[in-house]
């Protein structure tokens, strides 16, 4: 039997919360809502997170383009997908929820843009 | 000279709100002024998520939630000014404003909304001792040369200050192959988010040196390095604690000031404790007609709380602007925060106001477990309510029922405090 | 290695080198400032009171009662002359206790002797109702209406570029490590450089011993002595107007209380000798120092008001005053050394001297042509709202606010790079046109400073340095791909 105390990052509040593991079935207590239960037991058997940053802009009003990954991805894959949004660029114009990268590094969720961003012109 | 219904200085997260909000209201003569190139604020460069899940039950980045209030600004066909600067507002409300295209010109607003937001206490106001090297950077100033412009800052990194900016900025600078060394905080806790120090500090494995401060900068050209120290009950530096860290950067996450200057030149009063203007439940200064909501007022932690205050500025300006009244009403209730609240906005109440209940957000002094918050009408308690947790770094509000003050038609000061039981 | 030839050179480009500069360059003379760091004005110059000093401190007799005293009398008219600040605020130096009125009675009488015009004692409640913020502890004070302040960048700055428009040259980063005497003057030799000069003007700062030492026998010795200040917000510009000193008493050496050209409030110096020539770091027990004394003599300093403090290195030599002449056992080597307090508010006077000992050992005539004045940047918050409106009209560069705290345009900033001696770094910028010196210390403006820079001097962003060569303020750029 597993036990580990952890703070909820699902919302502002952050409802301290233990996760109990017990032969595999997983117990959340101390959580304010659903997502936070959901949010325990991922953390304890497959964390995720939401990555954000940004990408270089060819030809646009600005030098970047902020990104996030369209969901939470594996813990353990942010810096791969950190090293393909650096590589990348995208052409202006940009919209919210453009496509930057697809399926970034094997996690199957994709780089989407998260700002509008007008050719220069 | 021209003239406005209702203009707006600041086109961030308070004045987009406001706009639309006012808008919404009825006036339709609205005239928005932003410095920067673009309408958003500091959204623009918080490109992290975490916005906007009281206002629209979703999870945004910065950028998104500005969108948002852009969109509605755009459809609503609200007029702006970009690149421009207001110079300073007379206290009748004639605004000196400067920009490229139309050079020095003045604007007479029928109400005028502030909305200038806020700015970084800087190295010098800390008085850090040592060389004056390049790398020294306030938080926000690094985040928008990454953020907006693409650049890289540094590549070792200590950090003073585990507010959310600072603790956002060691994720960020980690993401982009910064080494983050250490967060240092001068308080004995953290002013951040929770859920920022496990997705900011925990996730990266940087440590978190609470009741610590930096008490030296080193190198000439550009940092090499700071010494931390461990600081006493008194927030001083204890002789003997010192630790070097070698790095090229210091990141400075050391305190927000609302960003009065054309406030002051308007002549409103500000309160000492928040920095920004004193207000009433209207948002309303002590300048009749001049409004305040967003970062200049009080220093927020959520955005949606900006939108919440800025959409009543803009309706109260809405309502002002709309009737002939120039006389500020005189039967105003004062509120006293004392005995662990920091302070109130607003620091008055108006038993004559169209509203049935005032939001009045508050701060408290220090860390507190199991206290009450306690609302006095004079002697007689009205509201006493138990929080598990109460956090300065964490605003909290409380709504007051107009109804409420009928029984005490001479009462001149509402208190709130917090109690032990 | 690059081989120069001039007439003369003079080492260092602080307020001395370029008075001297600025006065040499009346002669039909082919002149060069040879400076180490990347601007004018990089060393003590920029780190000082800021103050032109009425003259009554100074040793009667001395080189620095002298030329301080002529110095301040003239300061007047250059601050005219070539467009920089200057204010004639008066000084006044307090005297805490009666057991101290005989050092205060021997300060008035060196000022007689020093020749400063219009000083007087005054009563404590004499001083209190000029300045009602002095201390009620003060019981006597010396005033001297013709002691100023100054902006010591402006004064520096102005005469580099009166120098340069009449015909000087400015040789950056070139540090002198070698100099060999020839037949016809003088070999200076840098890393990359060797600049080959009949006369040689040795206005080295904290250096002026090393760079002496290299040609006489009879050496100099400078030991630097640090001060420290804390310099605090507009809002407590006014709280004095005047200067106010203290006479060094039972409690101890004071530091100094005023009014800067610039609306702020300076306090400070404190006073430690170092022996490491570049050790300008601040230091907490300094500051603190500053803080416990300064309101010795001014109640109610708002020390929560402080937006930076730095620190700067007097060069004192061991012999106690200016050396200034020529080197007797070096034709043709001058010095201008050991210019420490009131070596800002001599400069003009030192500058005039040199030239004129220079050019009359040259045989130089005159210039028919030499430029008298210098035009400043044009300050848009001094203009009528009419004129300010013109001006963007003719180039809407004066319509962007970059520098917000205080109030500094687009126009201004990239008149400062492109001038004349035009700021090639961001301290370079700032002591131009004052931009990120506001209480928020360049924390909005710096990255559009940046970009003005790195535009109008077409370099990249990340070779835009905060001064000299490795002050990088960025380290990289996001390169993305294609």
């Amino acid at each position: 039997m597993e036990e580990r105390e952890l703070i909820c990052i699902c919302c502002p509040l952050g409802c301290p919360m233990t996760v109990r593991i017990d032969n595999g079935a997983v117990t959340v207590t101390g959580n304010s809502c659903a997502r936070g239960a959901e949010y325990g037991e991922k953390e304890v058997l497959s964390p995720t997170r939401v990555v954000t940053s940004t990408v270089k802009v060819i030809d646009g009003e600005f030098a970047m383009v902020p990104v996030k990954t369209k969901t939470d991805i594996p813990k353990g894959k942010i810096f791969d997908c950190m090293k393909e949004i650096q590589k990348a660029s995208v052409h202006a114009p940009v919209a919210i929820g453009d496509v930057i990268i697809e399926n970034c590094a094997g996690t199957g969720v994709s780089i989407v843009a998260a700002r509008n961003v007008k050719n220069h012109n | 000279m021209t003239e406005h219904d209702i203009v707006i200085i600041g086109g961030g997260p308070a004045g987009l709100a406001a706009a639309a909000a006012a808008k919404k209201a009825g006036t339709e003569d609205i005239l928005i002024l932003e410095r920067e190139g673009h309408l958003g604020g500091i959204l623009n460069q918080c490109i992290h998520n975490g916005f906007g899940l009281h206002t629209f039950k979703e999870e945004l980045t910065g950028p998104e939630y500005a969108s948002r209030y852009i969109d509605m600004i755009e459809k609503e066909q609200i007029p702006y000014k970009l690149n421009t600067m207001v110079l300073s507002i007379s206290s009748d409300r004639v605004l000196t404003v400067i920009n490229r295209e139309e050079g020095l010109i003045q604007i007479k607003a029928g109400a005028v909304i502030l909305a200038m937001g806020c700015r970084e206490r800087p190295r010098g106001a800390l008085n850090i001792p040592g060389y004056r090297p390049a790398g020294i950077y306030s938080a926000g100033t690094a985040q928008r040369l990454m953020n907006l412009d693409g650049y890289e800052v540094g590549k070792e990194v200590v950090i003073l200050g585990s507010g959310d900016i600072g603790l956002i900025m060691a994720r960020r600078m980690t993401l982009e192959g910064a080494k983050v060394k250490v967060v240092a905080e001068l308080m004995p806790y953290s002013g951040g988010l929770k859920r920022n120090i496990v997705q900011c500090l925990d996730d990266y494995g940087i440590p978190l040196k609470l009741s610590h401060t930096v008490v030296e900068i080193h190198g000439k050209e550009r940092v090499t390095g700071v010494t931390l120290a461990a600081v006493d009950e008194k927030r001083r530096p204890v002789p003997g604690t010192e630790e070097y860290y070698s790095c090229d950067t210091l990141l400075l996450s050391v305190g927000l000031i609302p960003e009065n200057e054309l406030s002051k030149s308007a002549g409103v009063d500000l309160d000492q404790i928040t920095g920004g203007p004193v207000v009433n439940d209207c948002l309303e200064t002590s300048i009749s007609g001049v409004f305040a909501c967003g970062n200049v007022l009080h220093v927020h932690d959520l955005v949606d709380y900006v939108s919440e205050e800025a959409a009543l500025a803009g309706r109260s300006a809405a309502a002002y602007a709309g009737s002939q009244k120039e006389e500020p009403s005189s039967s105003n209730i004062r509120i006293r925060a004392v005995n662990g609240v920091r302070y109130t906005v607003p620091q008055f109440v108006n038993r004559e106001s169209e509203a049935d209940q005032w939001k009045i957000r508050f701060r408290v002094s220090d860390v507190y477990r199991d206290r009450y918050i306690s609302i006095y009408y004079g002697d007689e308690r009205v509201y006493h309510k138990k929080k598990k947790v109460l956090a300065p770094g964490e605003m909290e509000q409380v709504a007051i029922k107009k109804e409420s003050l009928e029984k005490y038609p001479d009462l001149a000061e509402i208190v709130i405090c917090t109690e032990e039981d | 290695m690059k081989e120069l030839n001039y007439d003369a050179a003079i080492i260092g480009g602080g307020v001395t080198g370029c008075a001297i500069a600025r006065e040499l360059s009346r002669y039909q003379l082919n002149i060069c400032v040879i400076e180490r760091e990347e601007d004018v004005c990089s060393g003590t110059s920029k780190s000082n009171s800021a103050i032109v000093h009425a003259g009554y401190d100074a040793e009667p007799g001395s080189l620095k009662a002298r030329f301080n005293t002529e110095g301040n009398r003239i300061m007047g008219d250059l601050s005219k002359a070539l467009d920089f600040s200057f204010v004639r605020n008066g000084s006044l130096v307090l005297c805490f206790s009666e057991e101290d009125r005989p050092s205060l009675n021997a300060l008035y009488e060196k000022g007689l002797k020093n020749g400063v015009p219009q000083l007087s004692i005054l009563t404590g409640d004499e001083v209190r109702a000029m300045e009602p913020s002095v201390s009620e502890t003060v019981v006597a004070a010396l005033y001297a209406p013709t002691g100023g302040i100054v902006c010591p960048f402006g004064l520096t700055i102005a005469l580099a570029e009166n120098a340069c428009d009449n015909g000087t040259d400015f040789l950056f980063e070139t540090e002198i490590e070698t100099i060999n005497k020839t037949d016809s003057g003088y070999d200076l030799i840098s890393s990359d450089k060797i600049i080959h000069a009949t006369y040689v003007v040795n206005a080295a700062g904290v250096y002026s011993d090393q760079i002496h030492n290299m040609v006489s026998e009879s050496k100099l010795h400078i030991i630097p002595r640090k001060g420290d200040y804390c310099l605090l917000d507009k809002e407590a510009g006014n709280l004095v107007s005047h200067t106010i000193f203290q006479l060094p008493g039972k409690m101890g050496k004071g530091v100094l209380v005023t009014p800067t050209v610039h609306g702020n409030l300076l306090t400070g110096p404190t006073a430690i000798n170092v022996t490491d020539k570049e050790e300008t770091s601040t230091t907490a027990q300094e500051l603190a120092d500053i803080m416990e004394k300064a309101a010795w003599g001014v109640n109610n300093i708002p020390f929560r008001q402080v937006i930076t403090s730095f620190s700067g290195l007097r060069a004192h030599e061991e012999g106690d005053d200016f050396v200034v002449g020529e080197v007797k056992d070096a034709d043709g080597f001058f010095d201008a050394a050991g210019m420490e307090s009131p070596g800002l508010s001599s400069a003009p006077a030192v500058g005039a001297y040199l030239a004129e000992q220079i050019a009359l050992k040259a045989n130089a005539k005159k210039k028919e042509n030499f430029i008298e004045t210098r035009k400043g940047i044009i300050n848009p918050q001094k203009l009528s709202l009419e004129e300010r409106g013109e001006l963007i009209r003719k180039d809407p560069r004066y319509g962007t606010i970059i520098c917000r705290c205080e109030g500094i345009s687009e126009g201004e900033i990239s008149d400062a790079v492109t001038r004349t001696l035009g700021a090639v770094s961001v301290d370079g910028v700032k002591r131009r046109v004052r931009a990120g010196m506001g209480r928020c210390q360049s924390g909005f403006c710096i990255p559009k400073t940046m970009e003005i820079l790195a535009r109008e001097t077409g370099r990249n962003m990340e070779d835009i340095c905060k001064n000299r060569s490795g002050s990088n303020l960025l380290t990289g750029k996001r390169q993305g791909g294609e």
